[in-house]
């Protein structure tokens, strides 16, 4: 399959040994030494080692400020699905927050991911090749909204358009545990929520799949369709098993970004602590959302708290794009694609 | 398709190469049938969402095809001719929201978008008033994408250089793929940190420089992987060129390479921009927002547009949902703008 050893640096010819083996030497005489070079690299490099520490000091000052909260909290913090920082004494837990997250995200993946495989294929193999440029560049434009705009328009046009639907499904499908609602549907729910999520990592998943499908060698598809196979047919044989590991970490990076996205969810969903699959019901929250929500009345345990459970979504997040990064490296010949 | 009738037109009579086809006027057909069953639907039974229509009227279709195909194709075309009907249905699906979205932006915000709206602020503006406008909002926007570019450019820029230039074995490696961690860093996280450290920490008041500094830190992969990309694409003659006129190796990169890569280094930031020019939570956490106008970044809280659009639309008063709308056409013509005007630079400068 690596038709490409040399694949991720298509775009520079030879930089590395090439620049490596021009690099003028000059340090071993003293009268031509030149200063402003070490100099020069040093600056850059310390800009890099500034970046690392960046991100240790993004780690150690939540860790640092979420301490006292965390210490004055009476209730488990992994555990506890109540969330009353600001009460005395405060006692709050991460677990309902935590599985908030989760759920919004794995379901806007699973609405996301095969419509944005459909459009990546589209681009790829079904659009005339005049219009794939067009095409795509109008999913892109998707990305290019603000997420304060979905929330707006999740929460005012699409919450109240929604109401039918959820209805239907619950009327119909009630007898699915996911489907069922304890309460009447009024549209604000974990499942608008996550079709709003699912539009906003929508162009990110397909954007990155189309690179993939791009990468297919025209040989295999070319071979598939002379051996009589159907478009379909060569879908399945030759571009899905050759982009299947770049469509998981698309995946998994638009999962990252969804459970990270805080004003649409914030917007979209009522805040409400405890843990329930009644996915229709109005309730749930999320780390992100519950951070924009509880900011503004939070007192100082409060804000620990927040910071607190930012840190959990911090390392979460970071997990997932770890495993999306990894099944990139695995496969060098995808890293082109990577955004 | 075409080749295959082609086929066809050249087989006429006993050989058939190419096996059964339904002829292309059923299809039309089936979908008249599929969208007449839906409005059937529609008026029996209590049903009235325009999404669900669509979702049905697709559903009905692709069952009706399917039957006729198998009838008449075989299962194997039958199936193929499904997967080309689900296809152009999923890339419907991601048209429709993004249609959705900016019509009602444009035609909702456009009634409240005037001159009057874009030069006032929400100062001594009751909640339940329809005056007020953006401008505070709207200069707060503005000095704090400035002075996050300020601060992200060049510090990127450096880091970029050092991937490309310099960078050899594991710290270069270290560095790269922590800026593919920062690239996943949620922007809510950014803000937090800038209020763990900056706020909590250090003890500094909510200000516009807040706000800037949780952008800078959103801005700097962008910019960093989109420089490093252009960097990449300098070729390396001209380097070897400049090193062979005896040019040290800082010049080089600072005289020969940055201006080639400029256009393509301009056109990264541009987007980074336009992408942090939408962030509303990190904001939310930083510049605190006011109804006044602050002209100073450094002193007092501010507003921002997204933040705007975030308090406005969480309070019930139709006319500070209004406001919203106005301030989010706004916004979005803000962004379309920056973007229009990356792809023009990236357009206009490309050379080779």
């Amino acid at each position: 399959m690596s038709s490409e050893p040399d694949g991720p640096r298509k775009g520079s010819p030879g930089n590395d040994a090439a620049v490596a083996t021009a690099e003028p030497t000059n340090s071993s005489d003293g009268a031509r030494a030149r200063p402003m070079d070490a100099l020069f690299k040093n600056l850059t490099r310390s800009a890099g080692l500034g970046l690392l520490a960046l991100i240790a000091a993004i780690a150690a000052f939540l860790v640092l400020e979420a301490t006292d909260a965390l210490s004055a909290n009476t209730g488990n913090f992994l555990t506890t699905t109540e969330w009353f920082p600001n009460g005395s004494p405060p006692v709050f837990g991460v677990a309902a927050l935590l599985f908030g997250t989760l759920l919004t995200a794995v379901i806007a993946m699973a609405i996301a991911v095969p419509v944005a495989v459909g459009i990546a294929l589209f681009i790829t193999v079904y659009a005339p090749r005049r219009f794939a440029a067009p095409l795509a560049f109008v999913v892109d434009l998707l990305a290019a909204v603000p997420s304060v705009i979905f929330g707006l328009w999740g929460l005012i046009v699409l919450v109240p358009r929604m109401e039918g639907v959820q209805k239907f499904l619950t009327d119909y499908f009630g007898w699915i545990p996911l489907f069922a609602t304890d309460n009447s549907v009024v549209g604000r729910s974990i499942f608008v929520a996550s079709v709003v999520l699912a539009i906003m990592i929508l162009p990110i998943v397909a954007a990155l799949s189309r690179e993939v499908f791009l990468q297919v060698p025209i040989a295999h598809r070319e071979a598939a369709l002379a051996l009589g196979a159907t478009r379909w047919e060569m879908i399945r044989t030759a571009v899905l098993p050759y982009g299947r590991p770049g469509v998981i970490s698309a995946s998994m990076l638009g999962l990252g970004r969804a459970m990270g996205e805080t004003i649409a969810v914030a917007l979209v969903l009522p805040a409400s602590f405890g843990i329930s699959w009644q996915i229709l019901s109005p309730a749930g929250n999320t780390i992100a959302a519950n951070v924009a929500n509880g900011f503004a009345e939070a007192n100082s345990v409060g804000r620990g708290a927040l910071i607190a459970s930012g840190l959990v979504l911090f390392v979460v997040t970071m997990i997932v794009n770890m495993i999306a990064r990894a099944i990139i490296a695995r496969r060098r010949e995808f890293s082109g694609a990577a955004a | 398709m075409s080749t295959s009738t082609a086929a066809m037109a050249a087989a006429p009579g006993g050989l058939h190469l190419v096996g059964r086809r339904l002829p292309r006027a059923v299809f039309p057909a089936i979908g008249a049938g599929a969208v007449a069953a839906t409005v059937v639907l529609y008026v029996l039974a209590p049903i009235t969402s325009r999404i669900q229509f669509v979702l049905i009227a697709g559903a009905l279709y692709l069952i009706g095809q399917t039957v006729a195909s198998i009838a008449v194709e075989g299962s194997r075309r039958a199936t193929d001719r499904g997967v080309t009907t689900l296809v152009y249905l999923a890339f419907l699906l991601a048209v429709i929201p993004l249609v959705a979205v900016l019509a009602s932006v444009i035609s909702k915000g456009a009634q409240r978008v005037d001159v009057n709206f874009l030069t006032h602020s929400m100062r001594n503006i009751g909640a339940r008033d329809a005056g007020g406008g953006i401008y505070h909002a709207l200069i707060g926007t503005l000095e704090q994408i400035a002075l996050a570019s300020l601060l992200a450019v060049p510090f990127s820029l450096l880091v970029a250089i050092y991937l490309v230039e310099y960078g050899r074995g594991r710290i270069s490696r270290t560095i790269s793929f922590f800026v593919d961690v920062l690239t996943g860093l949620p922007s809510v996280i950014a803000g937090l940190f800038i209020l763990a450290f900056y706020i909590l920490a250090l003890e500094q008041k909510p200000t516009g420089f807040a706000g800037a500094l949780a952008l800078t830190i959103l801005m700097i992969p962008v910019v960093v992987r989109s420089a490093e990309e252009m960097l990449k694409l300098v070729p390396n003659d001209l380097r070897e060129a400049s090193y062979a006129l005896g040019v040290s190796r800082w010049r080089t990169i600072v005289k020969v390479v940055l201006p080639t890569a400029l256009p393509g280094i301009v056109t990264g930031v541009m987007l980074a921009v336009a992408r942090v020019a939408g962030e509303t939570a990190p904001l939310l956490l930083t510049i605190f927002g006011t109804d006044s106008i602050n002209f100073n970044p450094f002193s007092g809280p501010q507003s921002a547009l997204p933040l705007y659009i975030y308090s406005q639309a969480g309070q019930p008063q139709q006319v500070a949902i209004d406001r919203a709308w106005g301030a989010a056409l706004t916004l979005i013509v803000l962004v379309m703008l920056l973007n229009a005007a990356a792809r023009l630079i990236a357009r206009l400068a490309r050379v080779r």
